[in-house]
Formats: C-alpha cells, structure tokens, sequence
C-alpha cells in the first residue's frame, strides 16, 4: 500500500499541474505552488519519521501520549484556527465591521469552560477516544454504538465542509481545477493519518500553527505601521471608507434576536466541546496537568489569532477595499468576499508573501482535515471493530489495521461527498457540524462525567434526541426550509437549533434515567463513586505516557 | 491487581482491565473518607465552578447586551472612533485567558500538591 501511495501521490500533482495550465482560466501562482510543495515535502518526511516510530496502539491514536502541554497547546489552537476562521472571520469584518468579532468570541470562550469542566476529567477517565469516558461505567456496547455514530456524524460532514472549502480555495489560489484540488487534499489526508498517525497529524498541525501565527502576526504589523501604528488611525480610516460608516464599530443586526443570539453562543461554546477530533486531543499529553497546560497555551494562541485578525480585518477595510486593482469590473472583490485576506497579504508583502499565506491557507486545510479523519477512524477501529464486534479480544495490530482501512473509506468518502457537494454552502455546513456536535456528544459526555444517575438508556436516549432534533430542527429553520428548499414560511423560527436540541437531550438522558429501573441501572450508579474517584484525583488511570 | 477489582467497572469493560490499576471497594471506601480527598473535592469543585460561572456571565453578558442594547457598545470610547464595544472585545479575550491562567495557577499550586499527598496516601 505504501509504494502505491508513493506513486500515485507524485503523479498526480504532476497531472494536476499540467491540467491546470491547460485549462488557463487563472495564471498559476509560482510561488504559492512553490511554497506549498516545500510544506508537503517537509510534512512528509515528517509523516516517514512518525511512521516509524508509530508501532503500538497508542501512538497511532495518541501519538505515544508524550506530548507536552505547549505542544498539544500549539495543536489545539491549529485545530481551532482554521482556514475556515482566518479567512471567513476577516472577511466578515470587511464586509460588517463588529459583527465578525462576535463569532470569534464564542469559539474563545468556549475554551476556558472546557477546561474548568472537561479537560482533566477526561483525561484522567479516557484512554483513545471520548467514548472510553462515556462507557466508562455503562454498557460497552449501546453506549460505544450511539457514541462512535455520533464521532463519524460529526467527522463526516466537518469533513466535507472543509473538502468543499478547500477545494473553492485551491481553485482560486492555485489555478488548479476542484476535481484535482479535492483528490489532493483528500489523498495527502490519507497518507499522512495511515502511516503517521496521530504523531505525524499533530507535528503537522503544530508548523501549521506556527506558521498561520508568524504570517499573520507579521500582516497585522504591517497594517498598524501602514497606520502609523494607531489603532484609533485605523478605526477612523476605516470607518471613513466603508460604506456602513461609523456603524461599523457596534454591532449590527447578526444577532439582534436574543433567543438565536443565545442559542448560536451555546453551539459555538459547547459545540467545540462535542468535536471529537478536539476531545482526542486531551488524550495525546501524559496526564491531566498537561491537559489543563495545553488549554492554558491553546486560549492564548486562539486569543491572540483573533485580536491579530481585528486589525487584518479593519486595516483590509482601507488597504484593500479602496484599492481597484483587487476589485473587477463590476466592483465586486475579486475571487469573492472571502479572499480579503489573501488580498491583504499581497498589499502589505507583495507577491512572495501572497504565495506564503496562500501555502499556509493551504496547508490549514490539510491539517484539521487530517485529525478530522483520525478521529472518525479511531471510532471505527476502537469504539466499533475492538470493542464492539471483537468485544476488547482484538489485537494492536488488528485494530490498528482496521484504523487504516477506516481512514482510507473515510478519504475516498470525503472525496465524493466533496464532489457532490460542491455547490452546498459551506457556512451552513459548518453551523450544523457544531449545533450537531453540541446535542449529541455534549450532553451525554458532561452527564457520564458529572451526574450519578445516568445509566446506559439515558445515554443512549440523550444522544439519540440530541442527534434528531438538531438535525429535524435545522431543517425546519428558516436557513434550510426558506432558503434551500425554498418554502414560503419556516415552520423553526430560529437559525440556532442549539438552544432546543441541548435541553432536549439532556432532558431525554435525565427521563430515560431516572425511570430506568432495572438491575443494570443500579449498579452503573453504583460504579459511579469509583468513576469520581479517579476523574478527580487521576488515581488508576491509564498512562499512556509510559509506552 | 485481583479478580475482585474488575466488578467496580461495566462486566463487560474486559478491554480496560488489563490496563489499569483498579480499586477495590475498600480502597474506595477509604478514600472517599480521607479527610484530604473530601478537601480536595471542596477546592477542586469551588474553583472550577466559580469559573465556570464568571465565564459564563461575561459571555452571555455580552452577548444579552448585543441583543438588547447595542447603541450601548457603538458609544465611542473616548471621544474618537473606537466605540466601547472594540474595548470589550478585546477585554473579553484577555479575561478569557486571565481566567485561565488564574486556573493553572491554583490547579498547579494548590490542587496538584494536595491530590499528590491523596494519592500518595491512599495508593501503596
């Protein structure tokens, strides 16, 4: 399998880019190009050292648990600032103002709840995924099911969210066709997750990180030099230049509706704390002080990310949007609203440093595509091959084996769900991902932590209700019913099922459970002192540090 | 570790068996008594849930004060163009991180020395 990914891999980049040239529809940008094959080179000799030195279990889903809490910190914040984020967030400050700061801000104060809450407890209950913390004290096999259904629910359409996005992308970056762009990010997707695994997914998440912060420190050094570094100059002249004027520095009517308001804070905030590519990442430092480290560094990058993206948002305001040269005949920005960025990286740094952005936008996608996978795989291999089906009797290899072949149907599945979404929009895609994540594995996930009488039905229920009514109630919204299926009236009056989907599965886990009274119900109360125990003081959890 | 420790987990949790030190229903009892680990749990649940609820009022403050009053955060601060609510974004982003600082801080220096001693005591 591997010399066949070694010649498919060159092969077809060479394709990609003779394809593209053909087609001629957009100049290749050099630089980029050459930008973005140094970083896949590097990337794979990364992913050649990782290989070898993932041989057990352990390394493959948690990269061997040595990581430090700076290290896991640097990846935690790559998950979370994703092209999606660095691109969108700055585009939306260039078209609103204030209104952009306001989805950074819910993303950022998730993170401090998840630590107070869930960091350490769960790094001191669970072993590979967030399932091993659920079924704990519960049924292996129910509970196991309805999680790992959950993890790829979550991971699949995450996935194509990115697939589509990194295909519109590459498109515009790169000059190379959707088809290709897609089969690239997917097949690198692959090849890094099956012989590197979680080793070589974070180290390539961490220069990632490295690399969007340095390039986007340096952007925003630029616009407050370009602004004789006043803040005050840079609001004023933005303000001068847009067309919303002074409105935009207050925020405007993104979330005038307090109910949605509310319900999109609670996604955002608890939706990252259902991710299960986010939760795996607890599982890859030694022990729950370097848990909480790695949230402790992770809040500060992500904070730091956002305050850097005000001024590349505001300073693009004047550096780019008074500049025709980025605009095309009808005024309209060219490449679309979401190339704000890119086009600022070319007025602050010229073409080399547009090529560098454009490489590190690039390799953003791979990277959160790559542990999105790793963490759909790991629920095929571990919540539903080891210990489901071969109930625990499977061997390393075995579920190692059957990770791989996971994160290969997950590839070739994120491919055609790229292709057929191409049209979809992205921002919807991505709302429901973290309203879903929110409803179904939250819940269940806080409550197996923190209330006693949960039991395996309540579980289950709680999932289940959180899962249907998010989605149900996604489509009767007026996003989907309206605006996609284009009904007169929306039967949901609200975008934000979050609020509804939540309370619903929490109320299902708590019913289900307070009325389940069977024998098995009590003893998995009973086991539930033992369980504090151990998430409280970390007394007889597994170290996975000492592989 | 003996047969009788693996009853405290699911029957059928086979899988997790061979890989950690499991209590027995003794060891629990006792440490559920330890005087340093009802402390310990005291600490530990006071400081997580008193920052969990800060957060929480700060964000959803902020967010009641956009639903409702946004004339509020479009003031200018200080007489020029930044308004009121550019400064409590950027304040929001700081406390976030203060607060978990604030955290690591007691966690590293308080919780950990204490839950090692709990360890160390109930854990030959």
């Amino acid at each position: 399998m591997k010399s066949l990914f070694a010649l498919l891999l060159p092969g077809l980049m060479i394709s990609d880019l003779a394809l593209a040239a053909d087609a001629g529809s957009r100049p290749l940008n050099w630089n980029a190009i050459g930008m973005f094959l140094l970083f896949v080179l590097f990337t794979l000799g990364i992913t050649r050292w990782a290989a070898r030195r993932t041989r057990s279990a352990s390394d493959f889903y948690t990269a061997g648990g040595g990581l430090t809490g700076f290290q896991n910190g640097l990846a935690i914040a790559g998950d979370m600032i994703s092209a999606a984020s660095f691109l969108g967030i700055s585009a939306m400050m260039f078209l609103n103002g204030y209104d952009g700061l306001l989805y950074a801000l819910g993303v950022l104060a998730g993170w401090p709840i998840i630590l107070f809450l869930i960091a350490e407890r769960l790094r001191n209950l669970g072993k590979y995924t967030f399932a091993d913390v659920v079924s704990y004290r519960l049924a292996q096999t129910p509970v196991r099911l309805t999680s790992a259904f959950g993890t790829l629910t979550v991971a699949l359409m995450y996935l194509v969210a990115q697939m589509v996005g990194a295909g519109k992308l590459i498109e515009l970056l790169f000059g190379i066709s959707y088809l290709y762009a897609v089969m690239l990010v997917g097949v690198l997707m692959v090849f890094y997750v099956t012989f590197g695994g979680m080793l070589a997914t974070t180290w390539v998440q961490i220069i990632k990180a490295v690399l969007l912060l340095s390039g986007t420190t340096f952007m925003a050094l630029m616009v407050l030099r370009h602004f004789g570094y006043s803040t005050e100059a840079m609001f004023a002249g933005a303000a001068a230049v847009h067309t919303k004027g002074q409105a935009i520095m207050a925020p405007g009517g993104l979330l005038s509706n307090p109910i949605d308001a509310i319900s999109l804070g609670l996604g955002m905030m608890f939706g990252t704390a259902g991710l299960p590519h986010i939760l795996m990442r607890f599982f890859t430092v030694s022990d729950a002080k370097e848990a909480r480290k790695s949230v402790f560094y992770a809040t500060g990058f992500i904070g730091y990310f956002y305050l850097l993206l005000i001024v590349v948002g505001f300073g693009a305001i004047v550096m780019v949007g008074t500049e025709p040269a980025y605009r095309d005949a009808s005024g309209a920005i060219i490449g679309g609203g979401n190339m704000i960025a890119v086009h600022l990286a070319q007025a602050v740094g010229g073409n080399l440093f547009l090529g560098f952005i454009s490489a590190v936008a690039f390799a953003t996608i791979l990277a959160v595509v790559a542990g999105l996978a790793l963490s759909g795989a790991s629920a095929v291999s571990h919540d539903l091959y080891a210990c489901v089906v071969r109930k625990g009797k499977a061997t390393e290899q075995e579920e190692m084996r059957v990770s791989r072949i996971a994160t290969l149907a997950i590839g070739v599945l994120a491919i055609i769900l790229g292709l057929l979404f191409e049209s979809q929009n992205i921002a919807f895609l991505s709302g429901l991902v973290l309203a879903i994540a929110a409803s179904v594995n939250f819940p269940v996930l806080f409550l197996s932590m923190f209330w006693k009488g949960l039991t395996t039905r309540g579980a289950v229920a709680g999932s289940l209700a959180g899962l249907v009514s998010a989605i149900a109630l996604l489509v009767l919204s007026p996003a989907v019913w309206v605006n996609v299926l284009h009904f007169d009236k929306a039967l949901f009056p609200y975008n934000n099922p979050a609020l509804f989907s939540m309370s619903l599965a929490f109320l299902g886990a708590w019913v289900f459970s307070v009325t389940d009274r069977s024998p098995q119900a009590t003893q998995e109360r009973g086991r539930y002192l033992a369980q504090f125990i151990r998430s409280m003081t970390g007394i007889g959890a597994a170290g996975a540090s000492k592989h | 570790m003996p047969a009788p420790a693996a009853s405290l987990q699911h029957p059928k949790n086979n899988y997790k068996k061979d890989q950690e030190s499991a209590m027995t229903p003794n060891d629990i009892e006792s440490i559920c008594k330890h005087p340093d680990f009802q402390q310990l749990v005291r600490r530990k649940q006071r400081l997580n849930w008193s920052l969990t609820l800060a957060m929480l009022v700060i964000y959803y403050g902020f967010v009641l004060l956009v639903a409702f009053s946004p004339s509020t955060l479009g003031q200018s601060l200080s007489g020029g163009v930044t308004s009121v609510g550019m400064l409590v974004g950027v304040v929001i982003v700081l406390l976030s991180f203060a607060l978990t600082g604030i955290y690591v801080y007691r966690a590293n220096n308080v919780l950990d020395p204490l839950n090692d001693k709990v360890r160390q005591e109930c854990v030959q």
